[in-house]
């Protein structure tokens, strides 16, 4: 416990860190030490190189790491939420809206057949042509769209995702 | 509906008068029925010489054997047929539950008729002829990606649980007769135990006859059905284990044999497993090979599969872990290898064969206890054995999750726990164990077999009636059988690869890490070894759900058409000749050929296929207008249907299929909107003037939305669809052509007025992949709704051009165009 309250210590603003996102001190020094095996210079700061992962900022530094992160906690929905606090991080609408920025890349709060091709390309583990991805995405937003606007909206999007066990999908159990 | 039974009953009575002269009261094997003694001959002549030519002669003891297992066999699925009548009663019992109450008037007629009761269940029958089908059919149509997420805690149950269920029922009736509360019986520990393992496990037949009918949700299902399976690994071990050792007595059993018995549950089953497996993997490489042969294809299944079962109990290794294992492993591949044919003929014929086995499994439990020479009673025993039966099992159960609570992602809630401890049905597996008993070593036999009937009894109907409301109070999470849409799978996905991802980079070995690299490890090497190269092609996951949506989409545009006649009756006047079988026959059997995505469809464009224009007249357009806003809301509840997620819990149906009419209203949809884009550039051909000049401002609004297709795309892949194009009124008609860049040499109908009419509603341009283009099934003869479909090729033009497509539009503003083609040709 010694080293967790001087680790702790380390991180500046981890009070409110906490806060926001619902971890636990146990659990932020160890995505602490986490993320300095990650940032092997030591920068404090993590750029794509480190994990070869593709980064809406360029950089990202233990804050935002440990936010990103929180997405992932499973979500307890035993707790009575106070309608007074904001959202929790970790929350399916929260969830829902970290999977949405996903795919809208140009941060216009809609998903274009654009931003929907170009996350299917990425996904598709064979060879599909180019005009079969096309069908895929225009069918997709055909059943998911309901405005007809040719793009899903998180309105859409969440609509389209009812069934779908969010907090399963989207949770690591670690991060409980 | 009792004209049938007394016909039933009468010809019962007929065959077992004859079947009594030659009957002697003898435990056979092979048959559910019994063989007849060698002593009497039912005036067969054959032993007498003959003195004159017989022209008919009485055969019975010749066909008697295979005789009586059809009449057997049909008898039961007459029950199932005569109570399935009366809807009411099946809403509240159980079908099995039913069956075996039919069972007992039968045990009852036949022993009253025979004063001894000549059927029973034999247990080599069963082992060996109703049981295989049944755990083949679990294994093949067992949901993998559940099972495997859930593994963890089916194995927790199914050996832990099972091991603590047979300890606790063997120490808690020991220690009762120790107690004196049973009277006197011949017995001793072991022979308790050896009791207590045999009905100590959860049977997968009931499992199945008693959640078939409740659904459950899936996880839920799955724990508690997949345990049932996996538990026959320690229900063998335990049985034999015990068996041996009251056959060595007491002194003989020391440390080393108790060792023994621990390495032979690891040895039976994971060489079960393995044996499964390994057939498994032969099943795959054989369906590589059997392209030429998909007569016999489906066979092939079924035979390796009961192979698997029998080299497993050869082995005496754990047969029902072997073929599940067998069914789990090759699903995936086999049905890749396969036509889709066959994939539906071995669904459905191991749907039967299950199904059928599992009913006359059923019956002759009932009727096995009609027998009053197998009747013991000991009150002590057998309440005591029921009460043990619950008490452990809830006890376990909590323990357990309890424990798997802790490392699972999604814990498992009270009600759940409620649900899985209630749903440890005890079955026919029991009974076949305890009739295998010898009785010399268990003089308590008979009343092992009563105990064991009644708690069948007891779990089947009991339990099997009050699970529906129990599961209706506690508000049990049901199964959603909806299908997911494409984007919801998409989405799924997509959460798939984030999570590996955030795994990754979080550093933890988690579930998700170990899918991806099974993952990996399954596409580098299994589907090259296992699975036929063209169908590798096609496994991608996302496409084959997109192709089945829109193969999927087309039967209904056929069946539409069909329902309204004939793909013929849109067109109005004009007869222009419908060529659908010249399509037709090539369509299917190339199908599973084509699956390749760079196969480019040549060989249908070479056959010409023919097109037909229909124009819709204007009230179904009406209709269909009103409806198609109707359906704005509908659709969140779609329920398309890909073929993988046919996931078959449900025995008796292979498809459930609900909500026709919000399918329809989708597809038509669908068609609808992908028809007013190829439409525009069609009435490009035949309105240079007007229809173009439209069609063009038309692209260009739903250009603005998406990414336009490039121009240079259009001409790429549109080359032998539209030539026309090029020949006609190029520039204007290329653009038109621009909603088609994505179609490819497809089938389908244009529908010239009715795009045009739809044209102004709905910008939406979808295009409807290529596959689902060449593969729309044409039989005239099962057309229901139709929406227009596309055909696509040279010919369509000569046909359109030769044709006069009379349409009568609605308001808007094609009124003037549409009326032109009469005049142009």
């Amino acid at each position: 416990m010694g080293s967790t309250n001087s680790t702790l210590s380390k991180i500046p603003n981890v009070e409110e860190l906490m806060r926001e996102t619902g971890f636990s001190p146990a659990h932020i020094v160890r995505l602490y030490d986490r993320f300095e095996s990650l940032d092997k210079e030591k920068t404090g700061h993590l750029r794509p190189e480190d994990f070869g992962a593709i980064n809406r900022q360029d950089t990202v530094d233990f804050h935002s790491f440990v936010r990103i992160l929180a997405h992932f906690r499973p979500a307890e929905n035993n707790r009575p939420r106070d309608p007074s606090l904001p959202e929790p991080v970790n929350s399916r609408i929260s969830k829902l809206k970290f999977a949405f920025q996903l795919y809208d890349l140009d941060k216009d709060g809609k998903i274009s057949r654009a931003e929907l091709l170009q996350v299917l390309r990425s996904m598709m583990e064979m060879q599909v042509t180019e005009e079969q991805l096309e069908s895929i995405a225009d069918r997709t937003i055909q059943e998911a769209d309901l405005d007809r606007d040719d793009a899903i909206s998180f309105e859409e999007f969440r609509k389209s995702l009812e069934k779908v066990n969010i907090d399963h999908k989207m949770s690591i159990r670690f991060l409980r | 509906m009792s004209g049938l039974w007394h016909g039933k009953i009468l010809m019962l009575m007929v065959v077992l008068t004859v079947s009594r002269h030659s009957l002697a009261f003898q435990a056979r094997n092979a048959n559910p029925s019994n063989q007849p003694g060698t002593n009497a001959s039912t005036g067969n002549g054959t032993e007498n010489t003959i003195t004159t030519l017989p022209i008919v002669t009485w055969k019975w003891h010749h066909t008697e054997g295979p005789y009586l297992v059809a009449l057997w066999v049909l008898v039961s699925w007459i029950c199932k047929l005569v109570f399935q009548l009366n809807p009411a009663l099946t809403n509240v019992f159980p079908e099995s539950g039913l069956l075996i109450c039919i069972g007992w008037v039968l045990g009852g007629i036949i022993y009253g008729a025979d004063k001894v009761q000549t059927f029973r269940l034999q247990p080599f029958t069963f082992f060996y002829y109703l049981l295989p089908p049944i755990v083949l059919d679990a294994g093949y149509s067992m949901p993998n990606k559940q099972f495997m997420g859930n593994l963890g805690a089916i194995l927790v149950h199914a050996v832990i649980g099972t091991v603590w269920n047979a300890a606790s029922l063997g120490l808690g009736l020991w220690g009762c007769w120790l107690g004196g509360a049973m009277g006197h019986l011949n017995t001793g520990l072991l022979q308790l135990l050896l009791f207590g393992s045999l009905i100590a496990a959860v049977d997968p037949v009931a499992v199945i006859a008693v959640f078939e009918e409740v659904h459950v949700n899936e996880v839920l299902y799955i724990i508690v059905f997949g345990e049932s399976l996996l538990n026959d690994g320690v229900t063998v071990v335990l049985f034999n284990v015990f068996d041996a050792f009251v056959s060595l007595g007491g002194p003989a059993i020391n440390a080393v044999e108790i060792i023994k018995g621990i390495i032979s549950f690891f040895v039976v089953a994971f060489g079960g497993s393995l044996v499964g497996i390994a057939f498994g993997i032969l099943i795959s490489l054989l369906t590589r090979l059997t392209k030429k042969t998909p007569t016999i294809e489906p066979g092939f299944i079924f035979v390796f599969g009961y192979l698997s079962y029998l080299t497993a109990e050869f082995l005496s290794l754990s047969a029902i872990l072997s073929c599940t294992f067998c069914g789990v492993f090759c699903q995936k591949y086999v049905n890749t290898n396969m036509s889709e044919k066959s994939v539906n003929t071995v669904r459905t014929t191991m749907k039967v064969f299950a199904n059928g086995s599992e009913t006359v499994i059923f019956v002759f439990l009932g009727i096995s206890a009609i027998d009053p020479s197998i009747w013991v009673w000991n009150t002590g025993f057998i309440l005591l054995t029921l009460l043990f039966i619950f008490v452990f099992r809830f006890m376990g159960v909590f323990v357990l999750t309890w424990i798997l609570n802790q490392y699972r992602l999604v814990p498992l809630g009270l009600i759940e726990q409620l649900v899985m401890g209630y749903g440890g049905l005890r079955g026919a597996v029991a009974y076949g164990l305890v009739f295998l008993l010898d009785e010399n070593k268990y003089k308590e036999k008979n009343l092992m077999i009563s105990t064991t009937l009644l708690v069948v009894y007891f779990t089947v109907m009991l339990q099997g009636i009050t699970m529906k409301p129990l599961v209706n109070w506690l508000k049990v999470k049901r199964a959603t059988t909806d299908e997911a849409m494409l984007a919801e799978k998409i989405m799924n996905r997509t959460f798939d690869h984030m999570l590996v991802a955030i795994e990754d980079i979080s550093g933890q070995i988690g579930h998700n890490y170990l899918w991806d690299k099974w993952h990996n490890f399954e596409e580098k090497w299994l589907f090259r070894i296992l699975m036929n190269p063209t169908a590798r092609k096609s496994r991608d996951y996302i496409f084959n759900i997109f192709h089945q949506l829109n193969l999927k989409d087309a039967m209904s545009y056929v069946q539409e058409g069909e329902r309204r006649g004939s793909l013929a009756f849109v067109r109005n006047d004009s007869k222009a000749d419908v060529d659908f079988n010249k399509q037709f026959d090539t369509d299917f059997t190339d199908m599973p050929d084509i699956m390749g995505p760079d196969h480019i469809p040549v060989p249908f464009v070479r056959d010409s296929v023919p097109s037909v224009s229909l124009n819709m007249h204007e009230q179904d357009q009406k209709m269909r207008e009103s409806e198609d806003f109707n359906a704005h809301h509908l659709l969140q509840q779609h329920l398309y249907k890909g073929r993988k997620q046919r996931h078959t819990y449900s025995r008796k149906q292979p498809v459930v299929n609900r909500d026709e009419d919000e399918v329809q209203e989708i597809f038509q949809r669908t068609m609808r909107s992908r028809l007013e884009s190829f439409k525009s550039a069609k009435m490009g051909v035949a309105q240079p003037k007007k229809i173009t000049k439209h069609s063009k401002k038309d692209q260009t609004e739903k250009m603005s939305n998406g990414k336009p297709a490039d121009d240079s795309k259009i001409h790429s892949y549109g080359d032998e669809d539209f030539e026309f194009s090029e020949g006609d009124s190029a520039g204007d008609a290329a653009g038109g052509s621009f909603p088609m860049a994505a179609y490819k040499g497809g089938a389908g109908i244009v529908n010239p007025a009715y795009m045009a009419e739809m044209d102004s509603n709905e910008p939406i341009n979808v295009a409807p992949s290529q596959r689902a283009q060449l593969r729309l099934p044409w039989t005239p003869t099962n057309l229901r709704r139709l929406a227009p479909l596309r055909l696509s090729t040279h010919s369509n033009d000569s046909f359109l051009l030769a044709d006069s497509p009379v349409v009568k539009p609605t308001g808007k503003n094609q009124t003037a165009n549409i009326r032109h083609p009469a005049h142009a040709f």
